[in-house]
């Protein structure tokens, strides 16, 4: 088991290298830095000294090799436009996104669960189409739409919560969490309901009832229970895109997370800052997928056998 | 109080279907004495283990009545039904799917018990599930072990120690050894036999195996298409078959005789789609004997000779 987590982690870390290079020569391409600290009016000697003096002129994997041993060594992702430092504005900004991340995740696992199994459990019947068109209507409606359909009721009209911001209050955070918890849930509830499908005509299950076990535990303790890993992958995989910051949330919410400030950067040329967020978010999504993985072990005793084997 | 363990009498399961109602289970009645087994053959969709499992109330029969010690089951509340259980177990065809990949042998073997509060005293539950490993032949070091890491013979065992955990009186073996491997097949015979022998089980033996049947049952009970076609003593039934699908299965049994002499009886067609069945004897289609009558008539199942019960309108006499 052990064995095989090290094993895992260190496959990582040559695919992080790859994706660092990837996004570092990447970014850079998208603009000449020099020609955006010196402005439109620059000569072309005044942006040759500006190429000189951020180093540009170096072949780009001496570059690449320069920060990233800064990055490892150091801890220091160089600096934005405006004389930041990367890493600082980076923490400053993820635990708003972290803890929107982790609120919405939530909220999807406590709406989309209960709400799969039900469907599951009265296939065909009215209380499953209705939970399916609901999952339907949550999974086609855009984000943006939902989110400023809700802040011209709630905030606009009624007046009850902030239409924007993260005051560390959890009338911030209302909106955006729900928001975004509506297209994961409907995602999930779809994922749950088909996996629970799947496990309710098992073999085992008619066993289980044989056995004179109540239909709750029938189905809560072994259909669930064996529907759990596509249920698991779907919420993980889910969890590592909010992570990285849902984009689009964050700048209708105003919510001063990474999301958004990594398009900021990107808009404005800032090219330092921007590498730095989608590296330490390719790091971070690493880590969450890693962890789902290790889960199966504990929810399937197979795969803790292949796990074992190393 | 009757003096029979089990007795189902007109039982029927139908289900919907967009084609029309297919009657798995049409019209079956039968008794079963205390002690000993019932067979039940037929091909693949004569409604054999629907039967099995509608008997058992796994399935909700569409009518009929089931008396187990006297007493209606089909009568009895969900609850009711789940006390029940504890005397009327089923072992099942597939070892492989029939075990909840995520549980141990211990909890697959214990879960029962649980559910009846004999499992309450933790020292006392695991006692229990090691006798019962014991008696079906598993070693103890399975304890925790998961189904998969058995093969079909030892996992067949758990189904059979799950099955006993609560000392059932009466136990549905529902092709218990069709998966298996032949070698393994006559293992778990001789265990279940030796089970029967020791604790005075009760059983209906499902299977589509003529010779384990003759090995196995007291009675045997021939089905097609959702019914009794003929029903008799074991050694009668295979010495005098009367209607003619018995004869037909029989003469179907593989002989381990060069030049053997005997006339199989070959049958037309596949078996009849049971949704929508035509007038008269459900056979007649496929049946070498077939005459005016059987298409008009439904044959009643009577008693031919004592014991001898067949439904078929020109049974063949004694040969």
């Amino acid at each position: 088991m052990l064995r095989y987590f090290v094993k895992r982690v260190l496959t990582l870390v040559p695919i992080l290298l790859v994706v660092a290079f990837l996004v570092f020569w990447l970014m850079g391409q998208t603009g000449d830095p020099a020609r955006t600290m010196a402005g439109e009016t620059a000569t072309e000697e005044q942006l040759e000294m500006m190429r000189e003096e951020l180093g540009l002129n170096t072949p780009i994997a001496v570059r690449f090799g320069r920060w990233l041993s800064d990055a490892v060594l150091r801890g220091d992702f160089g600096e934005s436009l405006y004389g930041k430092d990367c890493w600082q504005e980076f923490a400053l900004r993820f635990p708003h996104t972290l803890k929107l991340a982790i609120a919405s995740i939530l909220l999807t696992v406590v709406i989309a669960v209960p709400f799969g199994i039900i469907s599951a459990v009265k296939q065909n019947s009215w209380v499953d189409t209705l939970l399916s068109s609901t999952a339907m209507l949550g999974l086609s409606m855009p984000t943006f739409w939902m989110g400023m359909l809700l802040i011209v009721l709630f905030s606009v009209q009624l007046g009850w919560l902030p239409s924007g911001g993260d005051d560390g209050s959890i009338y911030s955070l209302l909106m955006p969490m729900f928001c975004s918890a509506v297209n994961n849930a409907a995602l999930v509830t779809r994922m749950t309901r088909s996996s629970m499908v799947d496990q309710i005509r098992a073999d085992y299950l008619r066993t289980a009832r044989a056995k004179g076990v109540s239909e709750k535990k029938v189905i809560l303790k072994h259909a669930l229970k064996n529907a759990l890993i596509p249920i698991i992958t779907t919420i993980g995989t889910q969890l590592s895109f909010l992570i990285g910051g849902t984009t689009v949330i964050e700048t209708v919410f105003s919510w001063p997370g990474v999301g958004s400030y990594t398009v900021a950067s990107i808009r404005s040329n800032d090219f330092m800052p921007a590498t730095c967020n989608v590296v330490l978010i390719s790091i971070l999504t690493a880590v969450i997928l890693l962890v789902v993985d290790m889960l199966y072990a504990f929810v399937d005793p197979r795969i803790k056998a292949r796990y074992k084997r190393g | 109080m009757s003096e029979y363990l089990l007795e189902v009498k007109d039982l029927n399961k139908h289900f919907d279907t967009p084609k029309g109602v297919l009657r798995a289970v049409d019209g079956v009645s039968f008794t079963l004495e205390k002690g000993k087994t019932l067979g039940i053959v037929g091909e693949s969709g004569s409604g054999k283990s629907t039967a099995g499992r509608t008997i058992l109330r796994l399935l909700e029969p569409t009518s009929g009545t089931v008396l187990f010690e006297g007493k209606d089951i089909t009568k009895l509340s969900r609850k009711e039904m789940r006390a029940m259980r504890k005397d009327m177990q089923i072992i099942f065809q597939d070892p492989f799917s029939s075990l909840d990949p995520k549980m141990p042998i211990s909890r697959l073997i214990g879960e029962p018990l649980l559910q009846t509060g004999m499992g309450k005293n933790k020292k006392q539950m695991e006692q229990r599930v090691l006798e019962l490993m014991e008696t079906v032949g598993l070693p103890p070091r399975l304890y925790n072990a998961y189904p998969h890491e058995l093969d079909g013979g030892r996992r067949q065992r758990v189904g059979i120690a799950r099955a006993l955990a609560l000392d059932p009186k009466f136990i549905v073996c529902d092709e218990p050894v069709s998966a298996l491997d032949v070698s393994i097949q006559a293992q778990i015979l001789n265990l279940l036999k030796q089970l029967q022998r020791e604790r005075g089980l009760t059983y209906i033996f499902i299977t589509h195996d003529l010779s384990v049947i003759y090995y196995f049952a007291d009675e045997i009970a021939v089905m097609y298409l959702g019914k009794i076609v003929e029903r008799a003593p074991a050694e009668e039934l295979f010495a005098h078959p009367m209607h003619p699908y018995t004869q037909a299965l029989l003469s179907a049994i593989p002989e381990p005789r060069l030049n053997s002499t005997r006339k199989r009886i070959l049958l037309k067609g596949e078996i009849t789609s049971p949704i929508g069945l035509p007038k008269g004897c459900r056979f007649a289609p496929r049946c070498e004997k077939c005459c005016e009558n059987c298409t008009q008539v439904e044959p009643e199942l009577v008693e031919v000779t004592p014991g001898h019960f067949v439904a078929c309108h020109c049974p063949l006499a004694y040969e």
